[in-house]
């Protein structure tokens, strides 16, 4: 096995039973902190895939923020966390064959494709360069860039709005 | 090197995990994080599309980008939802919430 691969199957053991455990633990703070773990996961699946602004921007959005988030509301939320209680509902089983089933589809979609078994190909120039080049010229991807800005302004307006106490 | 299935693989059983998590959890927040699990699925399969195609079309990254940012107003505003409906009804958990108004 050479190092990239070991690299892959921790990583993916890490994300998979950190995954795992964001499902079902009890305490949801530990299961946010699991999700923390989850996403440096995928930060690191992000570095060895050469998208190194991506595995950045997991770190300092995913992780920085969103998770942290998470822990302000589940403080926030704290006194209906009774333990006692189960954490499912009554259909879990359901849920669960339902996810076993997604699982076994997409699997067997993705080994239909012609790219399944592909290698990888050589990068072609400068990957983060050809990124930030995308992001702002305007035969490249400046609109849509633009448009997730004014989502994300209009999203935080309107958690404020909701969160605010009258 | 690792072909294309190991991260196919990989996404496909992330998304079914996340997928479980969002169906079954009773609490409101512990949906969102099955749905912040979905997302990761399908952003590790979007940059991985990505780097096994054409590395000098950069769509893949993009859209990767523009789903953190969606990622990030869907749980600004859910959780804004969440809290607001705590102080209300002292209950997030997802059952309970059936009714528009009372």
């Amino acid at each position: 096995m050479t190092a990239e691969q070991i690299i892959f199957y921790l990583t993916a053991a890490l994300i998979l039973v950190s995954a795992l455990m964001v499902v079902t633990t009890r305490n949801l703070i530990h299961a946010a902190l699991w999700l923390v773990s989850t996403l440096f996961g995928v930060a690191v699946l992000y570095a060895t895939l050469d998208a190194s602004f991506l595995a950045v921007v997991q770190v300092v959005v995913y992780i920085g923020a969103i998770a942290i988030m998470f822990i302000f509301a589940v403080m926030l939320t704290r006194r209906d966390l009774l333990d006692k209680v189960p954490q499912t509902n009554t259909s879990w089983p359901w849920a669960a064959a339902a996810s076993a089933l997604m699982a076994g589809g997409l699997l067997f979609a993705g080994s239909q494709l012609n790219a399944f078994g592909a290698a990888r190909p050589a990068l072609s120039g400068d990957a983060l360069q050809g990124l930030s080049l995308a992001l702002v010229s305007a035969d490249g991807f400046v609109l849509p860039f633009e448009v997730a800005s004014i989502l994300l302004l209009a999203a935080m307006v309107g958690a404020v709005y909701l969160a605010y106490k009258k | 090197m690792l072909p294309l299935a190991a991260y196919l693989s990989l996404s496909a059983l992330l998304f079914s995990l996340g997928l479980y998590g969002a169906l079954a959890r009773k609490n409101a927040i512990a949906i969102l994080l099955g749905v912040e699990l979905m997302l990761n699925a399908v952003n590790i399969n979007l940059v991985s599309f990505w780097r096994y195609g054409n590395t000098a079309l950069m769509a893949g990254q993009v859209f990767a980008i523009i789903v953190f940012a969606v990622a990030a107003s869907e749980v600004a505003v859910g959780l804004a939802l969440v809290i607001n409906i705590y102080r209300r009804r002292s209950s997030i958990n997802a059952d309970e919430i059936d009714l528009m108004k009372w």
